[in-house]
């Protein structure tokens, strides 16, 4: 009775407040994933330029994101961008420090370093097409945009999805951290609620729980994404 | 009776680095040639084809099209084409045949078969479909119109892909080694297709290694050695007495 309590939905009861927390965790992953597919796809694009210089910075942007602390890049951005929010406040004649909302600091730290991994990802797709196809699309007079939009396109994500898959599994992760901002997402919520009831067991494994939930619904998702895309392979290639 | 040039190439020359592949081929292909290029591997045949569609970009010489002829400029040293948009529609009367077929391979073969025409030619879809299972009828695969190329044996996959460059209604065809990475078996149905277009009047420019075609299909055979034409003429003079000394060594290795 006691646990139903504990964990319910009722006034005591914190499942409603760690069901939000695992939305949030969510929305936060969700919104990272997508900015960091923009950037993903630009950075991949970078790497695979003929210009030198760009591709250059384009591997800078990879090894910077890849090679530094998570949790770094995330109080990089929630200070960092505060004292930027702070010092425009005060031009305006706010005084006193403004913090960067939490949310949109996670989003953006954790969509900068996805977009680094997913990057390397896009990168490997495009390279995975056989390069007959792209001649056999520009020997039939497709410009440049109507080859990328129909055929490298649709393959680069068909080629992805399990890359990409495995970056939003480590992203959903990663947003965890994003609870240092106090954003009330699922790592959060589980940590102040073990607090504050003193059941620290109970709210870790619950909370432990969800992520299981949410990372081995996700994983369903893609699966049933892969199968889809790989109907046009081989038996066998695409499909584990 | 002259028939209207459809293609015409002077004078290309191409080097990948400090290697010339291409020492100067001219070319004149008229309505309904036939052209077999042969020569042993490494003697440019494939390289001059590509030259033609600028899958390559040759360095020097003039590529002329049923009449326009494809504006090139110097940049950086390099010559190349003046315009892309000229290059895609130039590209799009020209049909390319590939030796490893290059179907797209997310897409059905009905799809790969309509791909052009709907999207660089911008024609209704339905008069495209309607016209893409007839050319399927055509080479044999109707039924596999809704299966993936990766579905398809090799034979099959390369008479997908005739259909495709047939699809944009082609003034010339070019065929680079349709039939070198196919089983044995499987070269006849790809041969009997491309023999029926050359019936139908169809202008082609095959680079091949088979014979038989070369002397029984085509009107014309040219062959070629260290990047420069050795023989060029009618099969019936070079494989009778007309053959250089080159050529006749060159096909007494494949006719054992």
């Amino acid at each position: 009775m006691w646990l139903v309590e504990t964990l319910g939905f009722g006034q005591t009861g914190w499942g409603g407040l760690l069901l939000m927390g695992a939305l949030m965790t969510l929305c936060v992953t969700l919104a990272a994933l997508l900015l960091g597919a923009v950037l993903g796809a630009i950075v991949a694009a970078a790497k695979l330029s003929q210009s030198r210089a760009i591709r250059t910075a384009g591997g800078v942007y990879t090894t910077i994101f890849r090679g530094v602390p998570e949790l770094l890049i995330i109080y990089l951005v929630y200070f960092g961008g505060s004292s930027a929010v702070t010092a425009i406040g005060a031009y305006f004649g706010f005084e006193g420090f403004l913090g960067m909302p939490s949310f949109i600091a996670g989003a953006l730290a954790v969509g900068l370093i996805c977009g680094a991994y997913q990057a390397e990802v896009y990168r490997g797709a495009f390279l995975a097409i056989p390069k007959g196809e792209l001649e056999a699309a520009e020997a039939i007079g497709m410009h440049r945009f109507l080859r990328f939009r129909r055929i490298i396109m649709p393959q680069v994500l068909r080629f992805a999805i399990p890359g990409i898959g495995n970056v939003w599994q480590l992203s959903l992760k990663d947003s965890a951290l994003v609870s240092v901002t106090g954003l009330a997402d699922l790592m959060r919520t589980s940590q102040v609620a073990a607090g504050s009831t003193r059941q620290y067991f109970l709210f870790f494994i619950a909370g432990g729980c969800l992520y299981l939930v949410l990372t081995s619904m996700s994983d369903r998702l893609f699966a049933r994404a892969e199968r889809r895309a790989s109907r046009s392979m081989p038996a066998g290639i695409g499909q584990i | 009776m002259a028939a209207a040039t459809r293609l015409s190439v002077r004078n290309i020359h191409k080097s990948f680095g400090a290697h010339e592949v291409l020492r100067g081929i001219s070319l004149d292909a008229h309505d309904g040639d036939v052209i077999s290029l042969l020569g042993a591997s490494g003697s440019g045949k494939s390289t001059f084809l590509r030259c033609i569609n600028l899958l390559e970009i040759a360095d020097q010489g003039e590529i002329v099209v049923d009449g326009e002829r494809i504006e090139m400029t110097m940049k950086n040293g390099h010559a190349v084409p003046a315009s892309r948009k000229q290059v895609d529609r130039i590209r799009a009367e020209l049909g390319m045949v590939f030796q490893s077929f290059n179907l797209w391979s997310h897409m059905t073969i009905l799809d790969n078969v309509i791909e052009g025409p709907v999207h660089v030619l911008k024609r209704p879809r339905a008069e495209c479909i309607a016209e893409a299972e007839a050319l399927l009828e055509k080479v044999g695969i109707a039924e596999k119109r809704h299966a993936y190329p990766a579905h398809l044996s090799g034979g099959q996959q390369q008479r997908a892909a005739i259909a495709r460059a047939l699809a944009m209604k082609p003034k010339v065809m070019l065929f680079d080694e349709p039939t070198s990475a196919l089983d044995p078996e499987l070269v006849g149905e790809v041969l009997r297709v491309m023999r029926s277009l050359a019936e139908e009047g169809m202008t082609m420019l095959v680079v091949t290694h088979e014979m038989g075609f070369a002397r029984n299909v085509s009107n014309r055979v040219i062959f070629m050695r260290s990047g420069e034409i050795d023989s060029d003429g009618p099969p019936e003079e070079l494989f009778g007495k007309g053959g250089s000394p080159a050529f006749r060594q060159f096909i007494g290795t494949f006719g054992k």
